[in-house]
């Protein structure tokens, strides 16, 4: 029993951190329908960018601010400079580009800080905590309260705020929300921002108890895929509790079927999203997609 | 159609010549160039005509690859003849992986794809009785089964695996030429233009779609079961993501699509380091900036798309809408 609630407690800590990613990734998805495979490769740049001014003498949370803005920034001038002249152009070729990026960030990243993996110490010790004989991880814990503050953060952003709401309309009704005074070009440039800033928060988080290396993220982005698909790829909300859902899922999976074990985690992962892909391509919160043939 | 016989005739006669001025390590080199020349070969069919996107073209090479591998090792086959056994349980594979793809659209395929490419590895290090796990199978010390060819006609053993690699390679690429001329070919590409206007006019979609990714999938092993020939050695990280991706910078870099543009992307990916290399104070010792240089090749080239669609579309089809 013991054992049990440990493997849920660290499966909400790993699933908190794929569904961020997948929080960035529907963001952009519901947006323009394109998948951005280079958003792990941008979050592992961000917490190499975070790592880097701790390493210089900053306090944790200093870093992990100016982390979040510099990649807000990055976000927006990425999809202002390379992805906008693609647009409304065929899906696919903004798809490939993204792949581009993909390559060309994990470059940069082995590039700059070379192929080894480094020390992340995060914020939070790695100390056990005793909650009634159970011995919970802190950082577990910690990972899981960043993960909810964040998510409600962009609850409130999408929500409560004007510029959610133009997010919003720019995503559901491009042409219409134009003409009522959206600037829906901004606000694609401010939805990869904040897709950027979401995978920061993922990679940061992440890179404490992933050692942190050029290639950290790519089976992090595979579970964040996971974690989209199963959730709707349309659906905030369903990426959120796809990547909990999911952590949960393959910890419990990992600890109790032998045969699948550690090994075929990823297996796992891509079996959820063969699986739902064929059987209810709109997941679990997402709408059905009505299509003309 | 004249003409492109004479530059295939050409491109043969020096494909023939080559090796006699290089030195035995390019020449292995080219060998290799040839293993991912039929790769992109198999990737130009499936999504430069038939429309389906593959990022898990390494996985089919792994298929190929270790079909080789396992056959000589513990078979005790010879290299040649796994070959077309390669081929066929790649193709196989293949098949099975294009009844699902039917029901994916673009987006989700390229998404499917990308993480079969990802997971493929890991499923060969589980299977470690079968595949050699993480340490892999190593071809070389089996005397029987390679080299069989070093000999003939004064060539080494490293000129025998370019012969071998390119006549295989002319052969593949004679083949996607007659396939994409043929019935097969003018059908993918209705599908690929309007799938309603194919269905209308009696193409059975779902035949043709399942049966590209059965023919690129062969291709692809071939390319993998000729690799593993080549550096007699197979292991899980033979076959990364990265190969996979870099398959698709070729075939975008060979104008998506063309069969003869295809030699462009393969050189790319055997000599891109190289490349990189001969910019000042850049070290390719590391592996960072030939990656770098490889997303930037891609990036650009996808920038460049309208020009690079028109360009690849009047090659790709001249010769087929001519020979109506």
């Amino acid at each position: 029993m013991t054992n049990f609630l440990q493997q849920i407690v660290s499966g909400l800590a790993s699933g908190g951190i794929y569904g961020s990613l997948a929080l960035a990734i529907v963001i952009i998805h519901r947006s323009t329908g394109v998948i951005n495979f280079a958003q792990g490769e941008m979050a592992t740049l961000s917490a190499f960018v975070c790592w880097t001014l701790v390493d210089h003498g900053w306090s944790f949370w200093a870093a992990f601010a100016a982390t979040l803005v510099l990649s807000f920034a990055g976000g927006v001038t990425l999809q202002t400079v390379v992805i906008r002249p693609l647009q409304g152009g065929p899906l696919l070729g903004i798809v490939i580009l993204t792949i581009g990026l993909l390559i060309a960030f994990n470059g940069l990243t082995t590039w700059i800080w070379g192929g080894a993996a480094k020390q992340f110490a995060g914020p939070f010790s790695t100390a056990p905590i005793n909650v009634g004989g159970v011995a919970f991880s802190k950082q577990d814990i910690g990972v899981i309260a960043v993960s909810i503050v964040v998510v409600i953060l962009v609850g409130l952003l999408f929500t409560r705020t004007k510029a959610g709401l133009g997010l919003r309309a720019a995503a559901v009704n491009p042409i219409e929300a134009r003409l009522v005074g959206v600037r829906v070009p901004a606000m694609l440039a401010v939805g990869w921002g904040l897709a950027a800033a979401l995978g920061a928060v993922a990679g940061v988080m992440a890179a404490p108890s992933l050692f942190l290396e050029p290639n950290m993220m790519q089976t992090v982005l595979l579970y964040a895929f996971a974690a989209a698909v199963l959730g709707g790829m349309d659906s905030p909300v369903g990426a959120v509790v796809g990547g909990l859902v999911l952590g949960v899922l393959l910890n419990l999976v990992g600890t109790y079927v032998h045969w699948i074990g550690g090994e075929l985690r990823l297996a796992t992962a891509l079996a959820v999203i063969l699986g739902v892909l064929l059987f209810r391509p709109s997941g679990l919160f997402g709408r059905p997609a009505v299509r003309r043939a | 159609m004249k003409l492109k016989l004479g530059a295939l005739g050409a491109a043969i006669v020096v494909l023939a010549l080559l090796p006699i001025p290089l030195s035995e390590f390019r020449t292995v080199q080219l060998a290799t160039v040839g293993a991912y020349f039929i790769a992109i070969l198999g990737l130009d069919v499936l999504t430069g005509h038939s429309g389906q996107i593959s990022l898990g073209h390494g996985a089919f090479m792994a298929v190929g690859a270790y079909t080789t591998a396992i056959l000589m090792v513990n078979h005790g086959v010879r290299d040649l003849w796994t070959i077309p056994i390669a081929a066929a349980v790649a193709g196989g594979v293949g098949l099975i992986a294009g009844v699902p793809a039917l029901r994916l659209s673009g987006l989700y395929l390229a998404l499917a794809t990308f993480g079969i490419a990802v997971v493929f590895p890991t499923i060969l290090k589980k299977f470690d009785h079968f595949t050699g796990g993480s340490t892999g199978i190593t071809l070389f010390g089996k005397p029987t089964e390679t080299g069989h060819g070093a000999g003939i006609w004064g060539m080494t053993n490293n000129e025998w695996l370019y012969a071998l690699t390119w006549t295989i390679a002319v052969f593949c690429f004679l083949v996607a030429w007659w396939l994409l001329g043929s019935r097969f070919g003018r059908s993918l590409r209705a599908i690929r233009d309007s799938e309603l206007a194919a269905a209308a006019s009696g193409i059975n979609r779902a035949a043709y779609k399942v049966g590209a990714f059965g023919v690129s999938a062969a291709f692809a092993g071939i390319a993998g079961s000729l690799l593993a020939i080549n550096i007699a050695y197979v292991s899980p990280d033979t076959f990364p993501i990265q190969l996979s991706l870099y398959l698709l910078v070729g075939a975008v870099v060979g104008f998506f699509g063309s069969i003869w543009g295809a030699v462009l992307g393969a050189l790319l990916i055997q000599f891109l380091p190289d490349i990189v290399g001969l910019i000042p104070h850049v070290n390719t010792k590391q592996a960072g900036p030939t990656t770098l240089f490889f997303g930037l090749v891609l990036v650009a080239l996808m920038l460049l798309l309208p020009l690079v669609l028109r360009v690849g579309a009047a090659i790709a089809n001249r010769g087929y809408s001519r020979a109506q």
